[in-house]
């Protein structure tokens, strides 16, 4: 549905997006995930045809963009950096102002209160609504929950997930990393304008090759564990020990341990949040996981 | 798209207040002429006035030549320089174009409504000063500058083609306003652009220094309609002035839709 080759974009001298390759497949939740100045919303600009790239190719519904723009965005719903709208007009005189046939589509609910009286996750709705309007193949969203209140963003996130499940594609641009990792199937993280990762969010989210075990008896089990071929023994608690498996399988620990005697309370095979990987793949990774 | 921009221009309060402002100028003017019964001595003060109090006939052309050097062309400033920048700062720039409405096309539906506007703000002001001088001062055959008169049917066609010949001065500053408009996102900073520009006309045109470039400057044939209430008719300043506003229509619109059509939307 999205795919860019090399897509570079730099305004005077600062380089916004470097390189870009992106490959969003049909009926993706596609998660587009970076710091604040990483070149997200420029890309998304760039997709939509608002800015123009320095080069590299574009192509929306295999079209290119933004030459096919009059073909490709009809069947585009979008909603970048927050909604806009007419203050002085209402919601729904905002909608109907290009689309007439919408007076009649019960939207009388939105109200004659002109939108500049409404709270800004209210507006939010709004532009979400502007955007599923015509019932795009493809959703581009830029942060969409900005400004929603948690209820909001669980309406919208179970929103995202209907409509993909309907076959709609999504790209999700945010820096909200728990959003992504609740709604998407895949992402990409981008940081100072190159791509970092780009896969399914649950390959993203693999195993780090670290088993957390929890016991009362840390001593035994960490002699019992370092006997075992390629392990390394991590940080120790008064009741947990970290450890790094090479090789061996964390079910083999677990044996090993339990026929030791050691009294196993919990043995988990860690997965990293998205957050861990976001701030490793970023360079700012200020903590150890774990 | 033009139904659209012209729901948005009609829609506005704005519009109607700046419309009401600019017939009201000369409307008060007017009032206070007949309350007081002084009019500026023949050859003096604004163009027309003199002669209004003998008769109504005359005062949509003086109305116009009250609004034309400043009035009107501050409301067409702002009402262009808010076209594409006023959408840029709103945010509603971005949405219009990925509806999607082409670059070219939007420019010149603003374009189409800011004619709109200008054609609507000079008849208004002309057939409101009509009224009014036609109730206040009452309508006589005109007398010409030139001294002999001129039949009803005569100044008819004489204040309609200076109706035509104010509105396209001011699509002048439309164009300018308009390519301000697309340089910038905020509205004010294309107007005051704009305004900049027919400031430095102005003062350049008063300038015995600048003889040189002041048949070019974009003002200079503002008043020239004037010619058009002589006998017979004095087409050459009129003839120039419509030529020149072309040239500087053609010139802005052209970097306006070159700018536009060329530019990343980062608002």
């Amino acid at each position: 549905m999205i795919r860019t080759e090399g897509l570079s974009k730099r305004f005077g001298g600062l380089v916004a997006v470097e390189g870009l390759d992106l490959d969003v497949g049909e009926g993706d939740l596609f998660g587009f995930l970076g710091p604040n100045g990483s070149g997200k919303t420029t890309t998304v600009r760039m997709l939509l045809g608002l800015v123009f790239a320095t080069s590299g190719r574009i192509e929306v519904l295999g079209r290119p963009m933004p030459r096919a723009a009059r073909e490709v965005l009809p069947q585009v719903g979008s909603l970048v950096e927050g909604p806009a709208f007419y203050p002085h007009l209402s919601g729904r005189a905002n909608l109907a102002l290009f689309d007439a046939a919408l007076a009649r589509v019960g939207l009388d609910r939105v109200g004659r209160r002109p939108v500049r009286a409404w709270s800004s996750g209210m507006r939010q709705r709004l532009g979400l609504a502007a955007a599923l309007l015509r019932a795009p193949r493809l959703l581009v969203l830029d942060e969409p929950t900005n400004g929603l209140d948690p209820h909001g963003t669980r309406e919208v996130r179970d929103l995202l997930a209907e409509l993909a499940a309907g076959g709609t594609t999504v790209f999700l641009s945010s820096h909200l990393l728990a959003e992504v990792e609740l709604v998407c199937t895949r992402a990409a993280i981008v940081d100072r304008g190159r791509l970092v990762a780009q896969d399914r969010v649950a390959a993203l989210l693999g195993p780090t090759g670290r088993v957390l075990v929890t016991t009362p008896d840390v001593g035994a089990a960490a002699d019992l564990a370092a006997a075992l071929p390629g392990v390394r023994l991590g940080e120790r608690g008064p009741d947990r020990l970290a450890v790094h498996l090479d090789g061996t399988a964390p079910e083999a620990l677990n044996r090993r341990l339990v026929d030791g005697g050691v009294r196993v309370r919990e043995l988990v095979v860690e997965r990293p949040s998205l957050e861990d990987v976001f701030l490793r793949l970023t360079g700012r990774d200020g903590r150890v996981p774990g | 798209m033009f139904l659209v921009e012209l729901r948005k221009l009609v829609g506005r309060p704005r519009t109607w207040v700046t419309i009401g402002l600019l017939a009201g100028l000369p409307t008060l003017v007017a009032v206070l002429l007949r309350v007081t019964g002084v009019g500026p001595r023949p050859g003096q003060g604004p163009a027309f006035l003199a002669q209004v109090l003998n008769n109504g006939a005359l005062f949509p052309a003086a109305a116009l030549a009250l609004v034309l050097p400043v009035f009107l062309p501050v409301a067409v400033a702002v009402l262009a320089g808010d076209t594409v920048a006023g959408e840029a700062s709103a945010g509603t720039l971005r949405y219009l174009l990925v509806r999607p409405v082409g670059r070219t096309r939007l420019l010149v539906a603003k374009l189409a409504v800011t004619v709109v506007f200008v054609f609507l703000a000079v008849l208004v002001v002309a057939g409101v000063a009509f009224a009014v001088g036609a109730w206040l001062f009452g309508v006589k055959p005109l007398p010409s500058v030139s001294g002999q008169t001129i039949a009803a049917q005569d100044a008819t066609w004489r204040t309609a083609v200076t109706v035509a010949y104010v509105a396209w001065s001011m699509l002048g500053v439309a164009a300018v306003a308009l390519f301000a408009s697309t340089v910038t996102d905020s509205p004010l900073a294309a107007a005051l652009g704009a305004l900049a520009a027919l400031v430095t006309s102005q003062v350049l045109d008063l300038l015995d220094a600048a003889a040189a470039i002041k048949p070019y400057l974009p003002t200079h044939y503002w008043l020239a309609f004037v010619d058009l209430f002589r006998t017979p008719v004095l087409w050459h300043g009129v003839s120039r002035g419509f030529a020149i506003q072309a040239v500087y229509i053609a010139v802005f619109l052209g970097a306006a839709w070159a700018n536009f059509a060329t530019k990343d939307i980062k608002s």
